[in-house]
């Protein structure tokens, strides 16, 4: 039994890890290849969960839901690029802390206009609530099946960025944006598409969440943090670093909640332990950027040629 | 030129003439922004519907109702309790949905020597040693209540508990009120991140509950994560194995949401509580229709105890007919809690608590098809907390 809770409580973990590799995919891209700080990468995150929720609840269908508001997120990023983002580039990074946080508020204000403050819960199609015997214990299907989308969306960027032209552009840019552009390359377009792309894959984390909690107005700036985290442990820019991160963050969280109070109990009294857990446990993965940025400031994948 | 001087000095004269109060103001603080605003809106409601019952009026005087948002976080709640006794200058200070808010709060309100009144929350730590002859409650000390369902637990033979709730006063609170009364064991327990950034996933928790072997499964979560852990305590399976006895979670702000996402496993499911909507007096069953009337849904406990506070006021300033200086004769009227609550009839502890009855209530379909809450039987009658010994008052 014991052996099928570790085994459990690791699949919880990476499919924590998979669902902040999404929103922390691009970040790390827009962060990195743009050095545009988006503080309100996690707004988009809601909106895509908002999105999805309304259409869930009005077509009927979860999975026809996600197909088109997939798009919709798409569009929602390439607005907000064309609208806001694109007039940042030259500013200083406090502008464009000041400026994004600015957009959080307005997108969370504007979601409590259009949805209401209470959030929006929504069923799961009964063929995804089940649970899958793993043998050794059981699993839920759909915390598996955010799993499999979260790794086929890791294992798609990796073609993309490392075999495509647009990737390659991507990869050009991000190494050297003046001389990309002096060879011809449409900076500006790649960081338009780019942008969307990455709203587009956190909406897509939010969407998947959502189901699992609810959507909310602020869900977004809950994972927003750790999503920073998980790219200054990854190394800013790197798809790579900030999958790896996204599993060793989601791991450590994970493993904390879950096995960290019967440890801290064989040390210190049980009431302490009981208390202190879930503080420590939230603390982990700070400190493990703390360790991360002393002895390699530059994360665990760094971009090369910068 | 000499004349419009003493003119002027006169005038002057004349507004420095002290005027009595023509109104009495009431700060009421609640959380109006992030997922938690469905309570604060919901406790708003309540208040706008006191108002308007008492026709705007307590004693002749006109009322008045200052809302401040805290924002779900001590450190703003505070500022906003010095806001509303330093610059409104209100005569009351009432709301507060979280126990850490309104130990933060206490000391702004009490220290400038107007009353607190809290229309949820209810720490221990208030009920106790930190009681303030000032500081009233219209609704329950943080450990009755799962006091209650420790009993339940007891009557309906559960031996093996597993208890999860939020890293808070209040979780503490609860955890520590459950405890008390359940004479099992109690296998596993969780405290989990609470906050603007709450943990809303409890796949880890879930997972730990499963290996544990427990009976039943025994949680406190307000608000949004009341939802999220509902459904995912569906999906994990354990419903067929561990039942789930909760408090504070199931109520008639997620109901409605619950319905909406067809959870039906949550029909049938066992909470305690000293209210609910089909509580049978004069005033619950007028609050309840009025409520529907307006609002177009179920009020919450949250709702009936804002309805409550408003009331609580009104019978002190009528005591004194609007002479709101006097305090001490204000103190002593609702020391006697003369006012027709949403409960029926209760009185006060030393420590300004309600003793009052606790329910068990099962979540059912109305007649209508919405789902509410039912009352079952009585678990408790007259019920004092177990820190009123610990209050000097």
């Amino acid at each position: 039994m014991q052996s099928g809770l570790v085994i459990v409580q690791l699949l919880n973990g990476i499919q924590l890890g998979v669902l902040l590799f999404l929103v922390a995919a691009g970040l790390t891209l827009v962060f990195g290849v743009m050095d545009f700080v988006n503080l309100a990468h996690g707004s988009l995150y809601m909106v895509g969960a908002f999105i999805c929720a309304s259409l869930t609840l009005s077509l009927g269908s979860f999975p026809l839901a996600v197909l088109l508001s997939l798009p919709a997120t798409f569009a929602v990023g390439l607005a907000v690029e064309v609208v806001f983002i694109r007039h940042l580039y030259h500013r200083s990074h406090l502008d464009q802390v000041l400026a994004t946080f600015g957009l959080i508020l307005v997108f969370d204000t504007l979601v409590q206009i259009v949805w209401g403050p209470a959030g929006i819960t929504y069923p799961l199609p009964n063929y995804l609530n089940g649970r899958v015997d793993l043998l050794v214990a059981e699993f839920p299907l759909y915390r598996l099946l955010i799993i499999g989308a979260g790794l086929v969306v890791a294992f798609g960027l990796y073609l993309v960025i490392g075999a495509t032209r647009a990737g390659m552009l991507i990869r050009a840019g991000a190494s050297n944006r003046v001389m990309a552009g002096a060879l011809g390359v449409d900076i500006r377009a790649l960081f338009r598409y780019m942008f969307a792309a990455g709203a587009m894959l956190a909406g897509f984390g939010g969407m998947m969440i959502a189901p699992l909690t609810e959507a909310s107005i602020g869900m977004g700036n809950d994972i927003l943090l750790t999503a920073f985290v998980v790219i200054i442990i990854g190394g800013i820019g790197s798809v790579r670093g900030a999958f790896v991160a996204s599993l060793i963050v989601g791991l450590i969280d994970t493993m904390g909640r879950a096995f960290l109070d019967d440890a801290l109990k064989l040390v210190i009294s049980n009431q302490a332990a009981e208390t202190s857990a879930p503080a420590v446990s939230a603390m982990l993965v700070y400190i493990l950027m703390a360790a991360i940025l002393y002895f390699r400031p530059q994360g665990l994948f760094p971009l090369r040629g910068r | 030129m000499l004349k419009r001087t003493m003119l002027a000095a006169a005038a002057c004269g004349l507004a420095s003439v002290p005027v009595f109060a023509d109104e009495v103001k009431i700060g009421f603080i609640t959380t109006l922004t992030t997922g938690a605003a469905v309570i604060g809106n919901d406790m708003k409601n309540a208040v706008d519907l006191a108002v308007e019952h008492i026709g705007g009026k307590m004693a002749g005087l006109d009322v008045e109702v200052i809302y401040e948002d805290d924002g779900f976080k001590p450190e703003i709640g505070k500022q906003k309790a010095d806001k509303l006794v330093k610059s409104n200058d209100v005569d009351f200070v009432a709301g507060f949905i979280w126990s850490h808010v309104l130990l933060a709060s206490r000391k702004s309100v009490l220290d400038a020597g107007k009353f607190l009144i809290s229309s949820n929350a209810g720490p221990s730590q208030i009920a106790g040693k930190l009681c303030h002859e000032n500081f009233f409650s219209t609704s329950w000390q943080n450990d009755q209540t799962p006091m209650a369902m420790g009993e339940v637990l007891n009557r309906k033979g559960v031996g093996k508990l597993y208890v999860m709730a939020p890293n808070y006063a209040a979780g503490k609170n609860m955890v520590a009120g459950v405890e008390r009364t359940f004479t099992g064991e109690i296998v596993g327990k969780d405290l989990t991140k609470w906050g603007a950034d709450a943990q809303l996933d409890f796949s880890a928790e879930l997972a730990k509950v499963r290996s544990s072997g427990a009976d039943a499964l025994f949680v406190f979560y307000p608000g949004k994560a009341g939802g999220a852990f509902i459904k995912q305590y569906q999906q994990s399976g354990l419903s067929g194995s561990v039942p789930l006895y909760t408090v504070f979670t199931i109520d008639a702000l997620s109901l409605p949401r619950l319905q909406a996402a067809k959870l039906n496993g949550v029909l049938g499911s066992w909470a305690t509580q000293f209210w609910s909507p089909d509580l049978d007096n004069p005033q619950n069953r007028k609050f309840v229709q009025a409520f529907k009337e307006k609002y177009g849904s179920y009020p919450s406990f949250y709702a009936a105890q804002s309805y409550d506070t408003m009331f609580l006021i009104r019978s002190a300033v009528e005591a004194v007919n609007g002479d709101l200086d006097d305090v001490d004769g204000m103190r002593a009227a609702m020391e006697k809690a003369n006012f027709p609550s949403v409960r029926g009839t209760f009185r006060y502890g030393n420590n300004h608590f309600p003793i009052q009855s606790f329910y068990l209530r099962e979540a059912v379909v109305d007649d209508d098809g919405n789902w509410t809450t039912r009352i079952v039987e009585t678990i408790y009658e007259d019920h004092q907390d177990p820190y009123a010994g610990e209050c000097r008052l």
